[in-house]
């Protein structure tokens, strides 16, 4: 349980209720525990409603411009900007109809699992440095673990609607998810090979820096989408990020022109947003992985967050960094909605061969080539650095402060085995 | 009674409901939902027993992987949707002596142990760390056991790990699959072959 709940603020609340007797009743380290969780939840929650929120308006505004129309204009004065919550409100009115041929229990429960699902992957964003809901070791495989468990959702949803375009919207969606995962997991494991470590917060602090005056690189050449095998696997992984939030062109759930609205079919009022709501939160989280762990997350690249950490501002550099990383993945999120709006859906077949023929293979060759690049440039260059661009000795440093758990950080294997060779 | 113990047996109660669910259920899918209930509540207990790798394994393969191929395997085979599986009267005797027989010899063996044999060795509760790489005591077992199943095990005695058991399973693995593939194959192309035969 430890490793996986809020830490520092645990620390701050266990020392104010040493006293309180409900806290005694129920261990103070557990109650402390307990209200950190509540804080970082709703803090979570936040991040979790709020930019959803903003990219279904984006949605519509960006659809409107590529297809040369304005979208929505007047909601909320100008620009639509209320547009979301303006749909918010006809959505909760309206009737939550469950259909006479529908398991009703399940009916209404799956999209609640698809909500929680994609919420709990939003515990293991790194926001900022440390800033991160729950900085456990398993991070990222955790989160990977938990947005597989959406596909629940969806064939609870179609499977229990009783209806035939809900139960083939729910089974193609299956069959999509389970082949798209695996490419996206190995393409996932490629920056975690070379950082040694599967916590994104760590992954990230890796791929940050400052400017060295010696050496006149940018530090955002530290970032992987600059090394040569992780740059390739960023374009894979997003592509089977793309499928796995089932957009469009690999949108086959849900198929208006074939299926109605696939496993959506049936559904109706606030059920209806649900599913939504968790789509784009899913959106975001899958992004927020891509900036993570190619893209250097918060770091911005010159050396800022950096330096204003280094000379104390330490909550204005997180700060800064936690709009960077929120910046970056809005990017992605927004060349999700281009591609959507660009590229014409392709065909259930077309999107097993694209994934089976092309995407395992090409995430498989991509992880044997990270695994053995460090390898080739230690024997031949005697430089056992991943990264041209080590500018700072970030990794250098970090590694160095690693020290203290007796087993070298910055891929143990890799060194143990180059040692073994000479 | 401390808050870890109350979810402790809250989930230790959802994971037995879910299992006695999956045997009491007569539609497929809301066994299938229970199904998926029981074994999240397992993956819970992992957590809160500080084994954190194992948890997220849980989730990853059984919640994820297994049950959705369970969906598959179950849900399109049935002649129609909300297929009711009735047992007859027999089978449940039969059932429910088996698993009377079972119990008992979980609880024979719960007696037998010397529960607290192992309290000195248990990773101590309530290290909470601000950063990552914590110790395995504290929780944070990702390590030792990557460096464990890659060879290295530098606090045992030879230091050596478990790289060759796991080698064997993963070929077991590429085998069974394999195999699997090659026998599915087979079918289609006999009935293929017996199909353009008659026709």
């Amino acid at each position: 349980m430890e490793p996986l709940l809020a830490a520092s603020l645990t620390d701050t609340f266990a020392g104010h209720l040493a006293d309180c007797p409900v806290a005694e009743w129920l261990g103070v380290n557990f109650a402390a525990a307990l209200l950190a969780a509540i804080v970082h939840v709703a803090l979570l929650g936040a991040f979790f409603g709020v930019p959803a929120g903003i990219f279904i308006w984006l949605e519509r505004k960006v659809s409107g411009r590529i297809q040369d129309r304005l979208g929505p204009t007047r909601t909320g004065g100008r620009f639509g900007w209320l547009q979301s919550l303006a749909d918010g409100i006809k959505l909760l009115q309206k009737e939550d109809l469950t259909p006479k041929d529908a398991d009703g229990f399940l009916f209404r429960l799956a999209p609640y699992v698809v909500v929680v699902a994609s919420f709990a992957a939003f515990l293991f964003l790194p926001f900022s440095d440390g800033w991160i809901g729950s900085n456990a070791d398993v991070g990222l495989f955790l989160m990977l673990a938990m947005l597989s468990l959406e596909v629940i959702g969806v064939i609870l949803a179609g499977y229990c609607s009783g209806s035939k375009w809900a139960l083939f919207g729910a089974m193609r969606e299956a069959a999509q998810m389970i082949s798209y995962e695996i490419p996206m997991a190995i393409c996932a494991l490629i920056p975690i090979v070379m950082a040694g470590t599967l916590n994104l917060n760590e992954v990230v602090r890796l791929q940050s820096g400052a400017w060295n005056p010696e050496m006149p690189l940018p530090p955002f050449l530290n970032w992987n989408i600059f090394h040569p095998v992780a740059g390739v696997a960023f374009f894979v992984y997003f592509t089977c990020a793309t499928a796995s939030c089932k957009r469009a062109p690999f949108d086959l759930a849900e198929a208006e022109s074939e299926l109605v609205a696939g496993f959506l079919t049936e559904y109706s009022g606030f059920r209806w947003s649900l599913f939504f709501l968790a789509e784009y939160a899913s959106m975001f989280a899958v992004s927020g992985i891509a900036a993570a762990l190619f893209l250097g997350g918060w770091d911005d690249g010159f050396g800022i967050v950096h330096g204003l950490k280094q000379s104390g501002y330490e909550f204005i550099g997180n700060t800064l960094g936690m709009g960077i990383f929120c910046l970056k993945a809005s990017k992605l999120v927004f060349l999700q909605i281009w591609v959507r709006w660009t590229l014409p859906r392709i065909r259930i077949d077309q999107v097993m061969t694209t994934c089976l023929k092309y995407l395992i293979p090409m995430a498989c060759t991509l992880f044997l080539a990270a695994v053995l690049y460090p390898l080739i440039l230690a024997t031949a260059g005697q430089r056992p650095q991943i990264l041209p661009g080590d500018s700072s000795g970030e990794r250098g440093v970090s590694s160095a402060a690693a020290s203290a758990d007796d087993v070298p950080r910055n891929t143990p294997v890799t060194t143990v085995m180059v040692e073994g060779m000479e | 009674m401390t808050g870890e113990q109350i979810l402790f047996g809250l989930f230790a109660l959802l994971a037995c409901g879910g299992a006695i669910s999956v045997v009491l259920c007569q539609s497929v899918v809301r066994m299938a939902f229970s199904l998926i209930v029981s074994l999240a509540s397992v993956s819970a207990l992992f957590f809160l027993l500080n084994a954190d790798f194992v948890g997220a394994t849980q989730l990853m393969v059984y919640v994820g992987g297994t049950l959705v191929l369970l969906i598959f395997g179950v849900m399109l085979t049935a002649s129609s949707p909300f297929v009711r599986i009735r047992t007859s009267p027999a089978e449940g005797f039969l059932a429910g002596g088996i698993g009377i027989l079972f119990l008992a010899l979980v609880a024979f063996t719960i007696g037998a142990v010397d529960w607290d044999a192992t309290t000195a060795k248990l990773p101590a509760p309530a290290t909470v760390a601000t950063a990552g790489h914590n110790s395995a005591e504290s929780g944070n077992t990702m390590r030792p056991l990557a460096l464990a199943l890659a060879g290295l095990r530098p606090d045992a005695p030879g230091g050596s790990g478990y790289l060759l058991p796991f080698e064997i399973v993963s070929m077991h693995l590429l085998v069974v699959l394999v195999g699997a593939a090659y026998i599915a194959r087979t079918k289609r192309n006999a009935r293929s072959a017996a199909q353009s035969r008659a026709g």
